[in-house]
């Protein structure tokens, strides 16, 4: 039977327990409903999550389980010179019997038999069946794909019927127990409870899984790049170690470094702003007909892929600001030469600035808008102008606040990559010039892992390396930034 | 009060009504929020250095009439005030009258305290700052104690002026906005349910702060408490559904009102 089937099945089993222990509750409570603990409903979603929570798990287990298992039973009953042969090769042996496996059942009876008389060229049959095989087909294999299909079979039919029988047996448990002061509706809140527990660890559970691979990757890394080397070195050049060359390159991480910072500053120095102002606008002085059109507009902003800002960056900004600083220079000096390159820190910078306006802005609402009307009143009430309120009293309440938007904002500056890619190019290169190209450590790890690569040399795993950097440059910022927030909202409460 | 003797004090309390100067003027008052009307021409006139109650159930126009006595009213999108309001004989609402320096010389007090999140000191200089009263810092540091001393919290504040306001009680918060609203020197001092945040003690020293400051100032105050009202004012004008019912002095007001409505909602019978 298909996982499908069963989950249908299952899905039906649970909502027959649904109806059953429902209606068992009202007739139990004699007509009247109030001598219930719970209403009908809670005790229905009781025994449904009986029925159907119980069988599900095991069904997952099941489905994770049984494979392995399987494969341990095939591999078990491989000849002894194949289980004698490289992992690697065993590997891809495993996979042709799974394929192999996958494409007997869609042959007819008479090609049965004549497969295992061997009269017939097993690769070529199941490529007529659109199966197609990596290797020439042992004899064992085919041996071996039966063993399997048949495990897996059995496999399936104890699975079907431990779910069946959980499933009924959760309904039944579950229908037995239904009585006027059982507390169905606390169970059931119970149960909601830990499903938001469950998800709320997903959710963390990833982010620690994600830092120890990074982690652990990090350390390989390390064993062969001394740490002090990375963080302090200050050449780029990680040479391929393909090209020839015995050396395993530099991996000065300051250049990036620097890079990122840079660019992250001019782009802060842009959004800041005319995002903080934008914000003033929108909060103070804007009327409700304004603010409904502007802001939704401004948020716009916000939804355009950045690989979009990359194009405009590499078009227009970048060319604009060459041929701007060629006639700048032309009209100053009479040498038409261009001293902004078309890539450079400014580009980007700015560029990036651009994409970062709508965060910053409507962050920095938010928080204004917080402030509490009572203090705009009291600084009126007192013969304050408007802009006198918003510098002296409204301001200084939400900036704490807004320093907490900034570095959030910050924080995704750092991690900004399509736009520097095109905007400022792929040099990784130290120097204090922002009209000259600079590079990043976001940028860097996608030069390092793209292409066809194997994750044992430096060259690849120092992706992890910056990675984890740049994870903990950005979580610390977030984190002083909740603090912050946290802080200010204090203030009010 | 400590800097005004006894003797000057019950000069202004004893004079009769009828004689004491004029200081704002309120005829044909009506005030609308969008198409709604809250206000129905409403005339009523504030005297100097007198305290003036505005009773009436909850949402008959009190506040409203309050706002528009220094053009708070103008920071409520949609709202519109018509009639003549004037102050010492002036129009409040003429174009040629600058709304920021009517309400230095109209303060306000609101129902919840509303201190700055800064310092003590820094909440009451703001005012004296942004009108440039001030110049010197000793000049700052006696407007401050002033203010402090005449809303009664010099003496629990003097050792904690850099410390934030917002760490004060209720009733210390309150006084603070009292003497912030003073800092200014403003004429007329508008109070919305001063008190109405506060405990009865707290509620006693505003009270009697009040009753201080009339000697300098001319005051309108909103209350629900008819016994406050009774207490502090001298004259007491009862609002419904947005008509001025009756003003009166208070101790008449109190006792034998002219109006049945106002009889009534003295008594408790509604509102
Ligand atoms: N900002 C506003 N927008 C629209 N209507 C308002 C606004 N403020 C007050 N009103 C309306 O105007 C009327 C008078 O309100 P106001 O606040 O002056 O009453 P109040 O006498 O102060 O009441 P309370 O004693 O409850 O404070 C009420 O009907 C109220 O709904
Ligand atoms: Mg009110």
């Amino acid at each position: 039977m298909s996982t499908s089937l069963i989950l249908i099945i299952l899905l039906i089993v649970g909502a027959g327990a649904y109806g059953l222990a429902a209606s068992r509750a009202v007739r139990m409570s004699g007509g009247k409903l109030s001598a219930l603990h719970s209403r009908p409903g809670y005790y229905g979603a009781y025994a449904a999550i009986w029925a159907i929570l119980p069988a599900a798990l095991v069904l997952a287990v099941w489905l994770v389980a049984s494979p392995m298992i399987v494969e341990r039973t095939v591999r078990g009953g491989f000849p002894d010179d194949v289980k004698s042969m490289p992992v690697a090769e065993q590997n891809l042996a495993y996979g042709m019997i799974n394929a192999i496996a996958r494409g007997l059942p869609m042959l007819s009876a008479e090609d049965t038999a004549a497969l295992s008389s061997g009269s017939v060229d097993v690769r070529a049959k199941l490529a007529e069946k659109g199966v197609p095989l990596a290797g020439d087909v042992q004899p064992y294999m085919l041996e071996a794909a039966r063993t399997l299909n048949a495990e897996t079979g059995t496999s399936r039919l104890a699975m079907t019927a431990v779910v069946a029988l959980l499933a009924l047996g959760g309904a039944a448990i579950a229908l037995r127990s239904v009585a006027p002061r059982f507390r169905a509706r606390n169970r059931v809140e119970r149960v909601i409870l830990w499903a938001l527990v469950a998800a709320s660890s997903i959710a963390i559970l990833t982010t620690v899984g994600i830092v120890l691979s990074m982690l652990t990757e990090a350390a390989h890394f390390f064993r062969e790049i001394p740490p002090l080397e990375f963080f302090f070195g200050t050449v780029w050049d990680p040479r391929f170690a393909g090209a020839g060359s015995t050396s395993a390159g530099q991996f000065g991480l300051i250049p990036l470094l620097a890079g990122t910072l840079y660019i992250g500053f001019v782009a802060m120095l842009v959004a800041v702003p005319v995002g903080l102002f934008a914000a003033i606008y929108m909060a103070e002085y804007a009327s409700p007909k304004v603010r409904s059109l502007a802001k939704p507009l401004l948020e716009v902003l916000a939804g355009i892929p950045t690989i979009v800002y990359g194009f405009f960056a590499l078009i227009t900004v970048g060319p604009f600001l060459r041929d701007l600083s060629m006639q700048v220079n032309g009209l100053l000096t009479g040498n038409y030469v261009n001293f902004i390159q078309a890539q450079s820190v400014l580009t980007a910078g700015i560029v990036m600035g651009i994409m970062l306006i709508p965060y910053v802005s409507s962050l920095s609402d938010d928080i204004i808008t917080a402030v509490p009307k009572a203090l705009r009143d009291g600084s009126l009430g007192l013969g304050a102008t408007r802009s006198e309120t918003i510098k002296k009293v409204v301001l200084p309440a939400a900036l704490p606040g807004i320093v907490g938007a900034l570095l959030m904002t910050a924080s995704r500056a750092i991690g900004e990559t399509m736009i520097v890619v095109l905007a400022a190019g792929v040099a990784a290169r130290m120097q204090i010039n922002p009209f000259e190209p600079m590079t990043t450590v976001t940028v860097k790890i996608v030069a390092q892992l793209t292409g066809d690569l194997e994750f044992t040399s430096p060259q690849t795993l120092v992706a992890f390396a910056l990675g984890i950097t740049l994870f903990a440059i950005t979580l610390c910022l977030n984190i002083y930034a909740l603090y912050i927030v946290r802080k200010y909202r204090e203030q009010y409460e | 009060m400590n800097m005004l003797s006894e003797v000057a004090v019950e000069k202004v309390l004893e004079k009769p009504m009828n004689i004491i100067p004029l200081k704002m003027v309120g005829k044909d008052v009506s005030v609308y929020y969008g198409d709604k009307r809250a206000l129905y021409d409403v005339n009523l006139d504030v005297r100097e250095n007198t305290v003036t109650a505005l009773i009436g159930p909850s949402g008959c126009g009190k506040s409203t009439f309050l706002r528009s006595l220094n053009r708070m009213n103008d920071t409520i999108e949609g709202c519109k005030v018509t009639g003549r309001i004037a102050l010492d004989g002036d129009d409040i609402y003429d174009a040629s009258i600058d709304v920021v320096e009517l309400r230095a010389r109209v303060g306000m007090v609101f129902q919840k305290p509303n201190p700055f999140p800064k310092s003590i000191y820094e909440n009451i200089a703001y005012g004296p700052k942004i009108h440039g009263l001030a110049r010197s810092k000793a000049d700052f540091d006696q407007i401050v104690e002033a203010s402090l001393q005449r809303a009664g919290l010099w003496n629990e504040v003097k050792d904690r002026l850099h410390e934030g306001g917002t760490g004060l009680s209720g009733g210390q918060q309150q006084r603070l906005c009292i003497a912030r609203a003073i800092a200014v020197s403003p004429e007329v001092i508008l109070m919305d349910e001063p008190c109405s945040a506060l405990d009865p003690i707290a509620t006693a020293k505003v009270e009697e702060l009040i009753h201080e400051l009339r000697a300098n100032y001319t005051i309108v105050i909103v209350t629900h408490s008819m016994q406050q009202a009774a207490r502090v004012s001298q004259r007491t004008a009862m609002f419904h559904l947005g008509h001025l019912v009756e003003e009166n002095d208070t101790d008449k007001m109190f006792t034998n009102p002219d109006d049945q409505r106002t009889q009534d909602y003295i008594m408790g019978r509604f509102g």
